[in-house]
């Protein structure tokens, strides 16, 4: 089933992969120039702040997810359950765990340096507070911050939130983060980060919106995935990211004015059947078949969820770089997984009316419970406050275990085909009226 | 000239073919197992359902016509009968040849290879006058009907009867022989083979024994009046078969659904999910369902459908086939028993033993497991049927709930103690108000929702019901 043939890629593409190159090279080499490593994840991550004490992150569950597409998680899961961990336990922890003991590569080919510091900066899942009690004791010695994330109960952020947060990086992570680096914390520094921060949020919204079009210049979930890479990860806050996503947002109005649609592995998209809201990650050990089965039938995703998973801007918000340890904290509560189920079929209900969905799809990971609880119920309402019809598949992150290609195309095909009557049905209905 | 559209679903243990025609009439039905080559399945299955339709059109002609007398009728169904059974004997001469093969190319010492054709000999001869004692006297009964299964069990009885050491050398050359034999495409000649029953008809009447005294078990009041009367019977109905002859069944249009759909033979625009074929289907034959539960032979799914039979969502079960059709045949084999005998035997149940396991291999160490611990096999079964439904309901919640009516569609439909915890548990969880519709042709559901797409073509056209209102 694997696609040999060469992706094609445009300029953004490849100005993200001489980030990512020149990024694990300065990880690779981070020991001989001095530079201290910071473990961390993605939902919440306080990048700006990590690189404001000229220190490197390193987000165990890209790597993981990055191991995934490079068809290297079987083997690594394989070894993190030889020692001991269970079947059920979180793909990712697992890759992540397994490339460890496989001298931990990156995926540049270069050896990932070892961490300085680990800094838990969201507590809304709870594996990962135990997938860094594991790094703890993987790296013993190592000091560990960790900052307490409350979660959106109430569906909205209070200033009592705030403040609790603020106090936790005042007192827990900044003085952790100082002993660290030999620095000390510059709010000035961190001020001008957040500005560029702001910038490349901006952008981002516009590329993400311009699916809002018909038929839209992108596809939000699959190429999404890659649009979001710097933003999410160790450059936000960076000349590099408002460069690239500047160079983006030039591509994707360029696309618009000529009315291309998205680029595939395989070229652009030419017919567009299906617009679809998607919610859930992707599969990544199959990533370019798991897509091919959606361009093959003209099925462009339009907005997702996965895709909002490091901040939700969107909804309006930008890091402020007046306040910034409070933008922060509020960056940290409000990533998409710390949103109460409220909040998320409101926004994914938001999304099936703005982006002109014909549908709604899941895909529901079987070893991420903060991901997927809660989804059934989500669909349900989506389908009966939209009208659209709901599909569900199930697979997984990182182990190829968990993707059954004929089980998920057979639901696919079954999906696409009630999307075509459905739209035959709803066509004639408007010519009837 | 009438046209006519077909219906294949090729699924995972049997393939189906339904021929309907221009009013959604269901003219025809063919059912064989699926095999390795699935465009020999789906041949058979479409012949099947071509020779069905030339019979149902033979009884169509009779009902309406003077000749609608109960002899007629009977000797209608025993030609039907003795139709299958001259298929039978050429596929039985294929396998024949297949055996002969294998034993000569597997067994390389002469003599060795003369001692084993010899006993395919004597087991044939033993076993082909029992078969077609079967086939004319309707005596197959709840068994399944296909070549494979008909003549394996045959086989097998004639092979425990030797010796012990004779045991493997001929279950070897039986493996290697009944692939290739069922693989292959044969093409029957109606008219030769329904001739060809007639004349076996005439030995089988002219044989019949002459008093009552000697009545065996097949002889009812219908065979009672075709005694003596065979040949004028057979004689008024030449015409009418005649007829049925040279009838035209060519296919306008048709849909190939079902797990083996991708493989069918079939232009690209013609293959269409199953998941739309049972409920477009079960809708056709129940027009007022809203939610179809279909259990197949390795997947449940429960399906939401709007009015005019289209699918709104659908859920299905994940990476594990308990609870589905091979489940029971599996525990069927663990019991040594027929599927058939399965659920008549749970029926029997008076409490139902609570079976935990959902993984299939597993169901089956429980059940050896109770057995020893002393339960009676009625209330094993019990529970076992009662666990397929317990996770049929899981599926059926997921997918948004029971929503009236509900139809229950698939090969699973046709054992009544599936049914009767369905009723049962859907009761409990759902209220009385909801009316459930099992068909009896609950198998062919798939395929005929497929033939109802084919008919419409729906890349361009809608269904029925809908048209109307559109045009209102």
């Amino acid at each position: 089933m694997a696609n040999t043939k060469e992706a094609i890629k445009e300029k953004s593409m490849l100005i993200q992969k001489d980030m990512l190159a020149k990024q694990f090279h300065e990880l690779g080499t981070a020991k001989e120039t001095g530079k201290k490593v910071v473990y961390t994840f993605v939902p919440g991550n306080l990048t700006e702040l990590i690189l404001s004490f000229d220190m490197l992150p390193v987000y165990p569950e890209i790597n993981a997810l990055q191991n995934g597409m490079r068809k290297k998680s079987g083997d690594y899961i394989k070894d993190a359950e030889k020692i001991g961990y269970s079947e059920d336990v979180c793909t990712y922890v697992k890759c992540d765990i397994g490339a460890m003991l496989n001298g931990n590569i990156g995926p540049t080919g270069e050896k990932l340096p070892s961490p300085d510091l680990l800094l838990l900066s969201y507590t809304g899942c709870f594996t990962f507070l135990k997938w860094f009690e594991n790094l703890e004791r993987l790296y013993p010695g190592v000091p560990v911050a960790m900052l307490h994330t409350p979660y959106q109960e109430d569906g909205k952020i209070s200033a009592e939130q705030v403040t609790y947060m603020v106090k936790q990086m005042r007192e827990e992570v900044i003085p952790k983060m100082e002993k660290v680096s030999g620095r000390k914390y510059d709010e000035k520094r961190l001020s001008a980060m957040l500005a560029k921060s702001a910038k490349s949020e901006d952008l981002l919204v516009k590329i993400l919106e311009s699916a809002k079009q018909v038929p839209t210049p992108i596809d939000a979930y699959f190429a999404g995935v890659y649009y979001i890479g710097p933003i999410f990860t160790a450059f936000r806050g960076t000349d590099e990211a408002v460069n690239y996503y500047s160079e983006l947002w030039s591509e994707v109005q360029q696309r618009m004015a000529l009315g291309l649609g998205p680029v595939t592995p395989e070229g652009e998209m030419q017919e567009q059947k299906f617009r679809l809201v998607v919610e859930g990650p992707p599969n990544w050990t199959n990533f370019r078949e798991f897509w091919k089965i959606f361009y093959d039938v003209g099925a462009v995703i339009v907005a997702s969820s996965y895709t909002k998973v490091g901040g939700v801007y969107d909804m309006g918000f930008r890091h402020d770089p007046s306040e910034p340890l409070e933008t922060l904290a509020k960056y940290c509560m409000g990533c998409y997984t710390n949103m109460n189920l409220p909040q998320r079929v409101n926004l994914l209900a938001d999304y099936v009316k703005e982006y002109k969905a014909d549908g709604f799809l899941i895909n529901s990971i079987k070893s991420c419970n903060s991901f997927s609880a809660g989804q059934l119920m989500i669909m349900r309402e989506i389908e009966q406050r939209c009208g659209v019809p709901v599909g569900f598949i199930e697979s997984d992150l990182v182990d190829p275990r968990y993707f059954s290609y004929a089980n998920i195309k057979n639901r696919l095909e079954s999906y696409f085909q009630m999307l075509g009557q459905r739209k035959i049905i709803l066509g004639s209905e408007v010519a009837a009226t | 000239m009438n046209k006519f559209y077909l219906g294949v679903d090729l699924g995972s243990t049997t393939s189906k073919a339904v021929i309907i025609d221009e009013n959604d009439i269901i003219v025809g039905k063919g059912i064989t197992n699926t095999r390795a080559n699935y465009a020999v399945a789906a041949d058979i299955a479409k012949d099947e359902a071509i020779y069905n339709a030339r019979f149902s059109v033979l009884k169509k002609n009779l009902t309406a016509d003077s000749l609608s007398r109960p002899e007629y009728q009977k000797y209608i169904s025993d030609l039907e009968s003795v139709f299958q059974y001259e298929q039978f004997k050429v596929r039985l001469d294929r396998l024949g040849d297949e055996l002969v093969k294998t034993c000569k190319t597997f067994f390389h010492e002469k003599e060795k290879q003369e001692e084993i054709l010899e006993h395919l000999r004597k087991i044939r001869k033993a076993f082909k006058p029992r078969i077609k004692y079967d086939y004319l006297f309707n005596n197959l009964g709840a068994k399944n009907q296909f070549f494979r299964d008909i003549v394996s069990e045959k086989y097998n009885e004639e092979v425990n009867k030797l010796d012990m050491s004779l045991f493997e050398p001929l279950m070897t050359v039986w493996d290697k022989s009944i692939s290739p034999a069922e693989n292959q495409k044969i093409e029957f000649d109606f008219k030769e083979l329904i001739y060809k029953a007639i004349e076996e008809l005439k030995n089988k009447y002219s044989d019949l024994p002459d008093t009552i005294s000697e009545v065996n078990l097949n002889f009812d009041a219908e065979m009672n009046l075709l005694k003596g009367n065979f040949n004028h019977v057979s004689e008024t109905l030449r015409k009418h078969i005649d007829e049925v002859i040279d009838l035209d069944f060519t296919i306008t249009n048709m849909t190939g659904t079902g797990y083996g759909r991708a493989l069918l033979p079939f232009p690209g625009d013609c293959i269409r999910s199953e998941i739309l074929c049972h409920a477009f289907g079960a809708h056709a034959v129940f027009p007022n369902t809203r939610t179809v539960l279909d259990i197949g032979g390795q997947d449940t799914k429960a399906i939401q459908v709007d009015k005019y039979g289209l699918v709104t969502s659908f859920q299905m079960n994940d990476r594990c086939a308990a609870g589905c059709g091979r489940y029971l045949g599996y525990i069927a084999d663990e019991m040594s028993i027929s599927l058939n005998e399965l659920g008549p035997l749970a029926m029997e149940s008076k409490k139902e033993v609570n079976i935990c396991s959902t993984c299939t291999v597993f169901a089956g160490a429980e059940l050896r497991e109770l057995t020893n611990l002393g339960e009676k096999r009625a209330d094993i079964l019990g529970g076992l049927h009662k666990a397929i439904i317990m996770r049929a309901m899981s599926l059926i919640a997921r997918s948004g709930g029971v929503f009236n009516e509900f139809t229950f569609t698939g090969g699973v439909a046709r054992n009544p103690a599936v049914i009767k915890y369905l009723k049962q548990l859907i009761t409990e969880n759902y209220g009385e108000g909801i009316k459930i519709n099992i068909h009896t042709d609950s198998i062919f559901m798939g395929a005929l929702g497929g033939a109802m797409f084919a008919r419409r073509n729906l890349n361009i056209d809608l269904p029925s019901e809908k048209k109307k209102a559109v045009n209102v």
